[in-house]
């Protein structure tokens, strides 16, 4: 309860809007990444898949900005407290976020280093060129790509999971962890 | 003759090869000298979701005769692969879209065809170049400015144009969309011409050895 300064915060017990927001879209460009990823590979060569792949890199790197973003709020306006739950569970979860922000970070600076073996230079939104990493190799595009896919499964299973802990704490548990981020929900009533 | 077919063109109809020959005749005088296909290159750039993609073609020949005291006798004939267009190891995807229909069309129309009808100087080693592009079954008017460099026994011009993809067919049906490809594409060239005395020995190779590409 010490650390409850968030001036932004409805609810002492809450993240800030800020990062509430950060979460959420973050949420939604990243699930949408990884479907839409998933899906445009197998795409026939067309406009359609050459617009897809150049809106799939710039969701990416809209998420790795947006990654530094949240890791300054969160530096900021620091985490509500949780909730008692046995140490091992606590570690874990710890662990699982490190690797979540971890993840973030790797699954799109591995498909920009990808990109950039691929000779494939990003230009954000079409505006904004991005330095190329890496200069065009065709074994580094094999490597990066393997890096890239290995990366997002990894992330595609840690997200399930992290959803699941949270669906878990509030219908099993019946506690505050899923309503600290979703504004307007309230804890299950005990029975 | 130099237009002796290649190794990789003889499927091509022998009477092709022949009015071929004799436009080729036709355009050049016979002091024409052979570009060294190994030093000349002709890269093309083109953006895709405003991404800059470079491809090279790697088979091209031609012929040259310039001086640059008489630039507006200036004539060349330049020949260009169309599905030499290589975009670098791991495309393979596009450099078979490029041979299909809708772009190059390399079944009907292999090869590309530049024909210089002269010069005019800007400035010492600067040239105003004027000839006709034929692509893809149209044929349209190119202007390049083009640098002339003379070293080791060898002219080299250099110069950049622009082309319209869309003036010549080159992406239709689906590929239209200027959003996707851009219409505007950049050709750069190189071009090296062994002058008198080094020709002669261009000369003395095989006849197909000219139109041979650099790999």
């Amino acid at each position: 309860m010490d650390d409850q300064p968030a001036p932004s915060q409805s609810r002492g017990d809450r993240y800030g809007i800020p990062a509430i927001g950060l979460h959420w879209g973050m949420a939604v460009l990243v699930v949408g990444g990884w479907f839409v990823g998933y899906w445009m590979t197998d795409l026939p060569f067309s406009p359609l898949k050459l617009k897809v792949y150049s809106w799939h890199k710039w969701n990416g790197v809209l998420v790795f900005a947006l990654l530094f973003v949240r890791l300054a709020v969160r530096w900021v306006q620091p985490p509500p407290p949780g909730e008692p739950t046995p140490l091992w569970q606590t570690r874990l979860a710890q662990a699982a976020h490190v690797l979540l922000y971890l993840l973030l970070a790797l699954v799109p600076l591995s498909g920009w280093l990808y990109s950039s073996a691929a000779g494939f230079t990003t230009v954000w939104f079409g505006v904004w060129p991005l330095p190329d990493l890496v200069p065009k190799d065709a074994a580094l595009k094999v490597l990066f790509r393997s890096f890239h896919g290995g990366f997002t499964y990894a992330l595609g299973v840690l997200v399930a999971l992290h959803a699941l802990a949270a669906f878990k704490h509030h219908i099993l548990d019946r506690d505050r962890v899923l309503v600290r981020m979703v504004p307007g929900l309230k804890p299950r009533q005990s029975r | 003759m130099r237009m002796q077919p290649d190794p990789w063109r003889q499927s091509r109809a022998l009477t092709r090869a022949f009015v071929g020959a004799l436009m080729f005749c036709a355009a050049l005088p016979t002091n024409a000298a052979p570009i060294d296909s190994a030093r000349s290159r002709v890269v093309a750039t083109f953006r895709q979701m405003n991404v800059p993609i470079e491809g090279n073609f790697k088979r091209i020949s031609g012929d040259v005769v310039f001086d640059a005291a008489h630039p507006q006798d200036a004539k060349a004939v330049l020949e260009i692969d169309l599905a030499s267009f290589d975009l670098g190891p791991g495309t393979e995807d596009y450099a078979q879209e490029v041979r299909h229909k809708d772009w190059f069309d390399t079944a009907r129309f292999p090869r590309a065809t530049f024909t210089l009808s002269g010069a005019r100087a800007l400035g010492p080693d600067r040239f105003e170049a004027r000839g006709k592009l034929a692509l893809k079954g149209r044929v349209l008017d190119l202007v390049a400015t083009i640098v002339r460099q003379v070293d080791a026994g060898a002219q080299k011009f250099e110069g950049q144009v622009p082309i319209r993809r869309l003036a010549f067919g080159i992406g239709e049906g689906e590929w239209r969309d200027p959003s996707v490809v851009a219409d505007e594409v950049i050709v750069r060239f190189q071009l090296v011409v062994p002058s008198a005395g080094a020709a002669g020995s261009q000369n003395a190779r095989p006849a197909g050895s000219v139109s041979s590409g650099r790999k």
